[in-house]
Parts: structure tokens; sequence; C-alpha cells
């Protein structure tokens, strides 16, 4: 069996993972299927499960109850020198005492591949770092770690690349180029990608499908898109991007709409679009969607009277307000600087509207501020 | 501050002040001259008098000569001694640094039923003052009938070379990242693969160092030598034993040459480490 499991691919699946420490589940029940060829990405905040869940793939931890499946052959309990996965670590773990070269070689040297030297150096030119092939990893930039890092697990042409936090260590600039960089790599070399992160704007722009972890499960997968535009709990809603969610009650239908009562005003929310288990609902509008108008203007939509424009930061590509509402709510509307409309000052008394089909419902009894709290940028390791 | 500076003129400082406020910016050079002074004297005088035309005692400069460097091994007994301490030395650090490398490595990595407890026991035998360990040894030997000698004055040394030795390797193991070992096993190297390409590599300045220390302290061992070596004679043996007659100066020059090559062993790892860290 462990011959065969070297040389297993297909899609990877996850059935029923748990993993628990004592007391503490940090994987709970956890079932997922990912597609050969994808980039795949686990987002969530420090300590949700993503990198035990990354670990158990690589077969680094033994999961306490479940199965994992690479195509039809079961990868649980295979150690990971027996498994055609690779990990590009946190901090690289580039082996310090060995050269870049010998580096990417070793798992072509375990395996006991021929002709080592030109798949290094294939995969260095992949990387753009041929001139370090005689360094040693302490001689290079964290960029250029990173790089050898991926270089070493991609050599092997692995069924499965995992990747923990990858860009973690680099700075935004570097992190944005890289960001396009493994995109890029990951259709070059057409491996499947597994990307743990806490980083939404990562996940999103590398990932073909996101799964948003919290407390060990898995809230909610989907495309970036589908993931943003239309979250089914509060905690994705928070967690990607910001969202305004405001109470309300069903209080009837209009065709594929139903209409929502909020704080006596009606707005429409598409049927499709609601994740409500009964009348009450919290309605969610991404900031970027409302529109600010003066009283009197014109508007469609959805519209919400009675705004008081309690602050205005002005930054460059759009500029953000915190309007308050007469049920006392401050709602976020980024408006983008492109109108030539001047913008709205502190203290004027507005509307807000939106096209309906901006507008998606959760359910009523869900904690407004869930996934909110946590700010990505604070959380590093797990 | 809220007074006037009347006049730009650099305000005088009295002779007393100039002076201790040199003292106070070089005191800590002044100490180092003080300390190294006090530490090398011994050693200077040593080796000085490696070079006395000493005759029998070595206790009074009697004139310079190059005799005893040119024939270190003309005072009775002295080489036949050096080559028991070297003997000893190098069995103890072999047998000490493969046990010790071992238990430091069970117990930095593994949890086991008693871990605390031998890491505790591993303490013992340097906390042991030697004269209890040397005593205690000798009739441990007598009542398994052993009689003292080469053998078992090589086992008595690695008892207590072990200790250091775990010590040493542990603090190695101790600083390296588990991350790097599970890279390995990632990249398709099984258990035993890891260990000899990733751990043993990244841990062995910890065993060499761990091997040096063993080896000095053996060789350097009086105290246990002298109760369990029976009719053998060590090196340092040599030198207490002939102290009551007069040192002859080849023991000097022993113990000179012994300095400088420890102390070129010193200077070469030095160089070695800030190449690596300047090419790093």
């Amino acid at each position: 069996m462990t011959k065969d499991s070297i040389s297993a691919k297909g899609d990877l699946r996850l059935t029923r993972l748990t993993k628990s420490y004592g007391d503490f589940t940090a994987v709970d029940d956890l079932s997922l299927v990912i597609p050969e060829g994808s980039f795949f990405a686990l987002l969530g905040p420090s300590g949700c499960g993503k990198t035990t869940t990354l670990r158990m793939i690589a077969g680094l931890e033994e999961p306490t109850v479940g199965s994992i499946h690479l195509g039809s052959t079961d990868i649980t309990t295979t150690k990971p020198y027996q498994r055609p996965i690779n990990t590009v670590f946190q901090n690289y773990a580039l082996f310090p005492h060995l050269t870049i070269y010998e580096n990417i070689a070793f798992g072509l040297r375990r395996r006991g591949i021929k002709d080592v030297e030109a798949a290094v150096d294939k995969v260095l030119d992949l990387v753009e770092l041929p001139h370090l092939a005689q360094r040693k990893p302490t001689q290079l930039s964290g960029g250029q770690q990173q790089r050898i890092a991926l270089a070493r697990a991609i050599v092997n042409r692995p069924a499965l690349l995992l990747l923990d936090e990858p860009l973690g260590a680099l700075d935004l600039k570097l992190r944005r180029q890289m960001q396009i960089e493994l995109k890029w790599i990951q259709k070059e070399v057409g491996l499947t990608f597994v990307h743990v992160t806490h980083d939404q704007e990562e996940a999103m722009t590398m990932a073909d499908t996101i799964a948003v972890m919290n407390e060990g499960q898995i809230e909610q997968m989907g495309s970036p898109a589908d993931l943003y535009d239309n979250p089914k709990t509060a905690f994705v809603a928070n967690f990607l991007g910001q969202s305004n969610l405001i109470k309300g009650t069903i209080s009837g239908n209009d065709g594929d709409s139903h209409v929502v009562d909020v704080f006596g005003q009606k707005i429409s929310l598409p049927k499709n679009r609601s994740h409500a288990n009964d009348q009450s609902i919290y309605a969610g509008i991404r900031p970027e969607k409302f529109r600010i108008s003066r009283l009197g203007t014109p508007t469609s939509g959805n519209i919400l009277t009675g705004g008081h424009i309690e602050d205005v930061s002005y930054i460059g590509v759009s500029t953000q307000y915190q309007v308050e509402m007469p049920w006392g709510q401050e709602l976020m509307v980024f408006e983008q600087n492109d109108d030539g409309v001047a913008p709205f000052n502190k203290d004027e008394e507005v509307n807000i509207s939106w096209e309906p089909v901006f507008t998606f419902g959760l359910r009523g009894d869900e904690d407004a501020t869930a996934g909110s709290e946590v700010n990505p940028e604070e959380l590093d390791e797990e | 501050m809220s007074h006037k500076v009347k006049d730009a003129t650099i305000p005088h400082i009295p002779t007393g002040a100039r002076i201790s406020r040199w003292i106070g910016r070089n005191l800590i050079r002044i100490y180092a001259v003080f300390a190294f002074t006090y530490l090398f004297i011994p050693v200077a005088y040593t080796f000085a008098f490696s070079f006395n035309d000493s005759g029998k005692s070595n206790l009074i400069w009697k004139g310079f000569t190059f005799d005893n460097w040119q024939n270190p091994c003309g005072a009775p007994e002295v080489c036949t001694a050096l080559a028991n301490s070297i003997k000893i030395g190098f069995l103890a650090t072999f047998f000490s640094t493969i046990l010790g490398t071992m238990i430091a490595f069970a117990i930095g990595r593994y949890s086991f039923k008693g871990r605390s407890t031998s890491n505790l026991m591993i303490f013992l035998p340097m906390a042991t003052p030697e004269i209890v360990l040397g005593a205690s040894l000798l009739s441990l030997f007598l009542v398994f009938q052993i009689n003292p000698g080469f053998w078992p004055t090589v086992i008595a040394h690695v008892v207590f070379c072990i200790s250091f030795v775990v010590v040493t390797v542990k603090a190695r193991i101790a600083s390296l990242d588990p991350r790097l070992e599970q890279a390995a096993m990632d990249l398709y190297a099984n258990e035993r693969e890891t260990f000899r390409r990733v751990t043993l590599p990244l841990v062995a300045p910890g065993i060499a160092a761990a091997a040096l220390l063993a080896f000095s302290l053996s060789f350097d061992d009086y105290i246990i030598t002298n109760f369990n070596s029976g009719t053998i004679k060590t090196f340092p043996e040599f030198v207490y034993a002939s102290a009551a007659r007069g040192i002859p100066a080849q023991a000097n020059v022993i113990g000179s040459a012994m300095f400088f090559l420890a102390l070129a062993i010193v200077i070469t790892g030095q160089i070695v480490g800030r190449k690596r860290k300047v090419s790093a």
C-alpha cells in the first residue's frame, strides 16, 4: 500500500476529519473535496484549525477520527515521506547546512530520480534565481528564500502542494508580487495547490476556491466572488471584507424578493440570497454598494432615509463615510471618487440607497460582530 | 536650565575631575588587564620555566635552554604517563560522546516514563564531589573483583564525562528547529535518512564541542583517576608524584604544549565560525 500511495493522484478528499488534543478540538468533523489541479485556500483566523488540517494532509499529524484519500488511495496513516505531497513551510525550513542546489535536489535524491541537475536547473529558472544555486540559505533575502522553498517543493512534481502561510514573513509589496507569481506558477506547473492563510486578500487574489474556517469547521466554501457577494454567515460577511448588517424582519413577499422591515422602513431582498431560517433576519450590504444622496435627490432601489454623516475619511481612490441611522447604528459607506460630485460633509443629513440585488440575508439570531474583532494583520503564527 | 550661558568659552575642567572621568571611561579595560594578568601569570610561569636549564628540580631559574623542548621525554616516565593519559582520554571521549549523544537525543526528543528522573540523574555525577565518586567507583570495582588499572580508569572517566556530553548536546538539540526534520520527511526522507542528512549534521557542532570538553576533562582528571588507576600512571598523577622531589622541566614543556594546542583549536574554531558567518 505504501508503494501505491507515493504514486497516488486525483482529488483530495477529507472525510469527517477530527483532530483533538485532550479536551481541545482543533479540527471538528471536517469533510472537504479539493479537485485536482485547483488552487484551493483554507482561510481563517489564528486557531481556527487550518494549519492542523494542512499538517494532517501532509502526514505530520495523525487525525483522531476520519480519513484522507488522494484519488482512490487511502493515505490517512501513511508517513509524510510516503505521500506524493510537498509543503512550503511557514518559515521556509530550508536546510541551513546545504546549498540552495542541494536543498532543491533533496527530494529528488531521496527518491532516486535520475538527472537531478536538469530538474534543479529548470526549477531554478522557473523561480528566476539560477545564480544562487551555490549559496547557503542564510545568504538569501526573505523573498528569495520563499522562492527557493517553493522550488524545493515543486521540483518533485507532487500530486498536491501545501503552502502554509507562505507569504507571511514578507513585506506588503513583495507579498503582492509573490501572490501574482504563485498564481502564475500554479498555472504553469498545473499542480493542485492548497494554501493556508489568515489574509483574506491573499486568499482572494490567488485561490479558485476558498474554504473559510472557524473553530475547526468550514463556515462556507466557494469562489472568492461567491463568498464576498453572498456570504452565508456573519462570520464570513465580516472576516472577508467589511459588511453592514442591519437587523430586520421579513414582513412579506414581492415576487422573487422578500420585503424586509428595517426599523420601520421597507427594503427588498432577493429570496435566493437569503440564508435566514425564519422571519428574523440581518440584511447585509457591502460598504461600497451603498450610495449616499442629499435629501431631495432622486434615487432608485432600496432607500434608507434619515442618515446623518458622522465621519468622513478621504483615502484617495475612495471616501469612507460613517453614517448614523435613526435607530442608532452607524453604517459604513465607501464612495469612489470618480463621479465629480463634491464629497459630503460631516453632519450633513443624507439618504442611503443601493441596488436590491446586492443585499444578502443572514439568520437573525447570529452574532452580528462574529469574525469582525479578528484583525488578520495582528495574527501571525498559530 | 533656566539660567543663561554668559560666555561661550569652553569651561575649564579641573584636573581631578578629568582623571576620574578618564578612569570612569577606561575602568572596564583596566579591570580586564588585571583579570587577564591574574589568569595568565601561572601559564606564563609554566611556559617560561619550560626553558629552564634546571637539572633535577625546576624551582629556581638557572639559565635558558631549548634542551627540554628538544627532548620532552627526557625525564623518566613522563612520556609513558602522557601516553596513558592520551589513550584513556581518547577512549573515554569516544564512549562518553557516543553514549551521551544517544542519551541527549532520548531526553531531548522523546517523552517516556521516567524522562524527568533521568534528566535529573544525569546531573548527579557532575554534582557529586570527585573524591566521593572516585572512592565509590573503586569500591564498586573491588566488589566485582576487578582490579584497578587501565580499563577501570576508562570506565570511571566515561561515568563523569557522560553528564557533560549530555548537557552540551542537549542544548544543541533544543535549539534545532523541528520543522527542518519535518521538511526532510516531507521531502521523501525516511526516519533514518532524516537523521543522517539533516539532524546529525545540524547537531554535529554540539557533539564536537562535547567531545573536546570530555577529552579535556578526562586528560585533566587526578582525583578519580588516582583511586582507580592502580599501577598505571597518568600525566596528572606523574606531575603530582614528582612534585615531592621536584617537577622536571619536561612537565612544563608538555603542559605548555597542551595549552598552545588547545589555544590553536579554539582560534581555528573561531576563524572557521567567523568565516561561515561572514559568508552567510
